[in-house]
């Protein structure tokens, strides 16, 4: 029986392989740097300028959805954190949970979990309004009130 | 099948405990995701609804629980930036202790005044 030998450094085919860890590998590089800015400007607008984290009720999340831009920031980051997290637990998962029926089922929960928190999120950010009808005026911000 | 122990890959140092701290970090923050996008989504209630939730955050327990996730992402974030360095920067690997020691340092100068800063709403109100 005869075996064929590739000439050396002739490109790899591996057949079945896909590049699939290769862009979950690059995703994580890129969506974390992207995070760290997302983030942290998040983190300073909340809890650092003004009254802080005392500062946060329904007026506050309204006043800032009002404007195009956080509701763009706030999209990317509930997409990036959320698909930059769930990889994360899917290698966790890999790590850890040695049997194969645990290990599908993990990660069918997992996907699960995420699907339906990034679809609740972003209806969320696009269906809000900021000055519902039926509520008591003072917990509004104040662009609600009609002359 | 539980699999007998055979020796460690574990190798302790700067390389190991990054890591470890880089996943255990990741995986809190992770769980605190879905608490925070699910909160996030009661204004879509009613801001009654939104305040009152709110509401039970506002006190001295929680606002040490939000120093202890903000020390998380800070430092999942700094040593992210490490690791991204490592595998993308030619000198990265060589310069990877020096970067674990410039994470710690960076932590610990944004972690000293925002802890003042939060510690200060959540306590003086």
């Amino acid at each position: 029986m005869t075996t064929t030998i590739p000439a050396p450094r002739s490109p790899r085919r591996l057949r079945g392989r896909t590049n699939t860890e290769l862009y979950a590998w690059m995703f994580m590089r890129a969506s974390g740097v992207l995070l760290v800015i997302l983030i942290f400007t998040h983190l300073f607008v909340n809890l650092i300028t003004g009254d802080g984290i005392n500062a946060l009720d329904f007026g506050f999340v309204a006043g800032k959805w009002a404007d195009p831009l956080w509701q763009v920031w706030d999209l990317l980051m509930l997409w990036l954190a959320m698909l930059h997290g769930t990889n994360g637990l899917r290698t966790v998962i890999n790590d850890y949970a040695e049997r194969d029926q645990l290990r599908l089922w993990l990660k069918v929960g997992l996907y699960t979990a995420t699907t339906i928190t990034i679809v609740l999120g972003t209806l969320v950010i696009f269906t809000f309004d900021p000055c519902p009808p039926d509520a008591a005026a003072d917990l509004l911000p104040s662009f609600c009130q009609v002359p | 099948m539980p699999k007998a122990p055979a020796g460690t890959l574990y190798r302790g140092r700067e390389g190991m405990w990054s890591w470890v701290a880089h996943r255990v970090t990741g995986i809190g923050i992770f769980f605190f995701l879905f608490a925070h996008i699910l909160d996030t989504a009661l204004v879509r209630v009613s801001p009654e609804a939104y305040n009152e939730v709110i509401a039970t955050y506002k006190n001295p327990i929680v606002g040490l629980m939000e120093v202890g996730l903000v020390a998380a992402i800070v430092f999942h974030a700094f040593n992210g930036l490490r690791i991204v360095l490592v595998d993308f920067w030619s000198k990265g690997p060589r310069y990877q202790k020096q970067m674990s020691v410039t994470v710690l340092v960076l932590w610990v100068a944004l972690m000293v005044p925002f802890t003042i800063r939060h510690l200060s709403h959540v306590f003086g109100g």
